[in-house]
């Protein structure tokens, strides 16, 4: 099983962000990346997981060696006695993922539900999304059943970065206006 | 008589709403301690039903883990969903019935309140006659419990007066569809919208007010599946949207008969439905003839080539799904709307097969089942109408009385209220309702309020409405009480008692089993718990069209949930009404309706040029009773908000953040507005959940469908202008201050 975002299927309702929260090893502190892309220009939005790079950014520039990456390709939240609250991992990640809990000088991020994946269970966010914009499933389902392609390749400029979370892409959108006025009768006359 | 006793202040101090954002004990207590037990149920919020299994430790609901077994959801759920176990041992709750003082509300015994309430409504009765007295219930009360409450006013009171909230709802839908098609239900079953080729939703913000509905649209695109959307907001599933079609507040009803124009003009008809399967055809071909597009265009503000567009995909797909909700029903032609969809379903033959047909979006969390069994002013259980005399007899012989001491039809919610503001009216008992928040015209319903010479209420929390009350019965939540629910697709579910109520709070069945008693009616409430009335409500349905009679709990359990009508025991359920088109009417046919054109009951002049429309956000659920005290729901969208484009913000210097006065024919309002795209230049939104100096409802108007009487929410007239700064911002994400 992979995990899938598709943002062109957020809703923006944040049912992952409420629900992470109340996983059990990490009740009351939410990992879910959530945002309201410019709400002025548009109702799109987007919630996003930790990608778990293959080379992890945070992990590189940690000071303090906190961040490690087990066999299963998860990168975790910062060990908690090395962690000295630096930041660095904050600054440094492409995707803008890690957060900085400064009362616990801490930082945390998600780490797949790893009490829940381990058991057989689907990630938390992933269970509850309603639009499925967060998904836990196979690739050949996703083959299957979506129109979207999957993809894992990131590129920064010339730094190109692989992950174990893979994005979905649109095939086939043309430009799309966003202005209701743009879309109106009257908007012609 | 019963204005708010003490001050304002007091009374939120002691009441709430305050915001319950941790579980008993804190998070870090709650991550230590496993649960007791996980009880399948379903969420409480709206009529998707969501399984949920919820976490119970010590009598209290504790959390949540999901229930991906049950078919409708797999596990999914929206933000209400997650953070509704935070009601569960919530600081206002109420854990004593409550006496009126001149200061404020005082505990009491059960004794004393219902001694008073029985007192005062037998006193009211005596001097005004039966019909003084009114019943208000709740379309988010199980079955057991909506079918006691119309029992109750009709035996134990003996008056016609007892409607719900669910008049607020989908009424103008069901009013439409049973002279259509003898039933009053959604003709599919959701697992059908994946199988659509094109999908018509109009009126139906699904995204924030069915926000698991938004995973079927999503498979149906993801199979190849097109998407029509029509509202005048750009609301979130319409950024997927194949086209989006922007129509003004008010104007569905030309944009519905400018389609079906075009169907008829380039003879994309389905004749072999229409002339198998259907009656009135003709009346309503000569009634559209003079919508053409562009008449249409310039009265809907859609495009003439996008209306023919939205026209030629429906009329051309061989399965295609027309999908409707509030913003289709809240009008004073709600029916005709409505009527006009299901013409337009017809005349293509989309109906009465699999992946094709009309469904509305039920959107009470039992606003299905919760209309099907009595608590309606013109009906009685298993849907039957209150005016047929067999009707009349049948629930008469299973209630132990005879046909003529069941009172006829009484008024509705909106009606209700107006007869209390006359005077005719001068008692009210009521549950499960909020009409200070959920009614048009707050002001005048306050008024109304303030006139009652007796105000009974049963709640678990002190809602605005309660607070007007001279007895307050302390009630129960949903997760305290086991009964039946019906989901917005027809299907039967179980609600299973999860912890019993707190302190001295009761299960509401058992305080109505009591009043009953008291008003020397009790021989005909004996139920022990809610199974007893559930036996009772089979019967009661028997050979109706809600025809529950093969339903059990157990079978709820074993086969996740059962469609009616289920007849026997042996009965599969029926997840696809009206299949093959045959319809519930004695000759099965499908009846077209002829749809006539009204102004709304509010028009839009030059004093007031904009059009306002009200709604709801994905994060409150209805009055807010229960969302507003929890705290992660309310720091997603903490206040309502005037949604606003650009364009009109630009006419008089406004920008997000920027306080807006917004005046209609009623009164004024206050709020910040947030400048969007995503609605039209005409028009502004405000969300409805609040109370006070931020209730959207005071706004609105009583203009009512003369059928359905349902209240036009979605179109009142307004004019705007600036009144300062706030400093509310756009919507951010949540997350980033709770972390």
């Amino acid at each position: 099983m992979q995990f899938f975002v598709d943002p062109s299927r957020c809703i923006g309702c944040q049912s992952c962000l409420n629900a992470c929260e109340e996983c059990e090893t990490h009740r009351g502190v939410s990992m879910i990346n959530f945002d309201f892309v410019d709400r002025r220009e548009s109702i799109a939005t987007a919630a996003y997981v930790c990608f778990h790079c293959e080379d992890p950014t945070c992990a590189e520039v940690c000071p303090a060696d906190a961040i490690k990456k087990g066999d299963d390709g998860i990168v975790q939240s910062a060990l908690e006695p090395r962690c000295i609250g630096c930041a660095n991992c904050v600054l440094a990640c492409p995707f803008g993922i890690p957060k900085l809990h400064p009362k616990r000088e801490l930082m945390m991020k998600c780490d797949m539900c790893y009490d829940r994946t381990s058991v057989g269970k689907k990630p938390m966010c992933a269970t509850v999304c309603p639009s499925q914009a967060l998904t836990f499933a196979t690739p050949e389902t996703i083959a299957r059943e979506r129109r979207e392609v999957p993809t894992n390749t990131f590129q920064f400029g010339r730094e190109t970065v692989k992950t174990k979370v893979f994005m979905m892409t649109p095939v086939g959108v043309d430009e799309v206006s966003i202005d209701v006025a743009d879309y109106m009768w009257e908007a012609r006359a | 008589m019963a204005k708010v006793p003490g001050s304002a202040d007091a009374i939120r101090d002691q009441f709430g709403p305050h915001l319950n954002f941790e579980p008993a004990g804190g998070w870090q207590h709650e991550s230590q301690h496993a649960p007791d037990k996980l009880v399948k149920t379903h969420c409480c919020f709206c009529g998707q039903q969501c399984g949920i299994q919820l976490k119970v430790r010590d009598n209290r609901v504790v959390g949540f883990e999901p229930w991906e077994e049950f078919p409708f959801n797999q596990g999914m759920l929206c933000p209400k969903g997650v953070k509704r176990y935070l009601q569960s041992g919530h600081p206002d709750r109420l854990l004593d019935p409550l006496m009126r003082t001149d200061a404020g509300f005082r505990p009491t015994t059960w004794d004393e309140a219902l001694g008073t309430t029985v007192r005062r409504l037998r006193e009211l009765q005596a001097k005004y006659g039966r019909d003084a007295v009114a019943v208000y219930g709740g379309a988010s009360l199980t079955t057991e419990k909506a079918y006691l409450v119309g029992k109750f006013a009709r035996v134990a009171l003996g008056t016609r007066h007892i409607d719900y909230n669910g008049r607020l709802c989908m009424v103008s839908a069901g009013t439409a569809y049973k002279p259509a098609f003898g039933a009053d239900r959604s003709p599919i079953p959701w697992s059908d919208i994946p199988k659509a080729q094109v999908l018509l939703v109009i009126g139906a913000n699904v995204g924030e007010c069915a926000p698991i509905t938004t995973s079927y649209i999503w498979r149906c695109r993801d199979r190849g599946g097109q998407l029509i959307v029509v509202d005048p907001r750009f609301t979130p599933i319409a950024r997927n949207a194949d086209l989006y079609l922007p129509v003004r507040p008010g104007t569905d009803l030309q944009l519905l008969m400018g389609m079906l124009h075009i169907v008829l003009r380039d003879g994309l008809e389905n004749r072999a439905f229409i002339e198998a399967h259907t009656t009135g055809f003709e009346a309503v071909a000569e009634s559209v003839k003079p919508y053409d597009p562009r008449a249409v265009a310039e009265r809907t503000g859609v495009p003439p080539e996008a209306i023919e567009r939205a026209a030629h995909m429906f009329a051309k797909a061989e399965r295609a799904i027309l999908l409707h909700a509030r913003g289709l029903e809240h009008h004073s032609k709600g029916v005709e709307n409505c009527s006009a969809a299901i013409n337009l379903c017809l005349a293509t033959g989309h109906f009465g097969r699999e992946g094709s047909g009309c469904a509305m979006i039920t959107g009470q969390g039992n606003g299905q089942g919760g209309r099907e069994h009595g608590q309606k002013c013109d009906q009685l259980p298993g849907q039957r109408s209150i005016d047929d005399p067999k009707a009349r007899e049948h629930v008469a012989r299973v209630w132990g009385i005879s046909p003529e001491e069941l009172p006829g039809a009484g008024y509705s919610a909106v009606e209700i209220m107006e007869a209390i503001h006359r005077g005719e009216i001068k008692g009210l008992l009521s549950i499960c309702f909020n009409p200070l928040v959920s009614l048009p015209d707050a002001t005048f319903t306050r008024e109304a309020l303030e006139r009652l010479e007796f105000f009974g209420v049963i709640d678990f929390f002190l809602s605005e409405t309660a607070q007007h009350a001279d007895v307050v019965l302390a009630g129960s939540l949903q997760e305290e009480e086991e009964g039946v629910v019906c989901t917005a697709e027809g299907r039967v579910v179980h609600i299973r008692k999860a912890v019993d109520p707190p302190g001295n709070a009761r299960g509401d069945a058992s305080i109505f089993c009591d009043l009953a008693a008291r008003l020397g009616k009790g021989q005909y409430f004996p139920y022990r718990e809610p199974r007893e009335i559930f036996e009772e409500l089979r019967e009661a349905s028997r050979g109706g069209i809600a025809d529950y009679y093969g339903i059990t709990y157990e079978r709820l359990d074993r086969e996740m949930g059962v469609f009616w009508p289920c007849p026997s025991e042996d009965h599969p359920g029926t997840p696809r009404l009206f299949e093959g088109g045959v319809s519930m009417h004695a000759d099965g046919k499908c009846r077209f309706q002829l749809t006539p054109w009204r102004e709304s009951g509010d028009p839009v002049d030059a004093d007031y040029p904009v059009y306002l429309t009200t709604g709801r956000v994905v994060s409150q659920y209805l009055s807010g009773t229960q969302t507003r005290r929890i705290g992660a729901l309310v720091e997603q969208y903490p206040e309502p908000r005037v949604e606003i484009h650009p364009r009109l913000a630009a006419t008089f210097d406004v920008d997000t953040g920027d306080l807006v006065t917004v005046t209609t024919r009623r009164t004024e309002l206050t709020l910040p507005c947030a400048v969007v795209k995503t609605i039209r230049p005409d028009t502004v939104f405000i969300p409805y959940h609040w109370a006070g100096d931020k209730s959207a409802n005071r706004l609105t108007h009583r203009t009512i469908d003369p059928r359905s009487k349902i209240p036009e929410f979605k179109v009142s007239a307004c004019r705007l202008a600036k009144a300062g700064q706030a400093h509310a911002q756009l919507p951010t994400a949540t997350g980033a201050s709770r972390v």
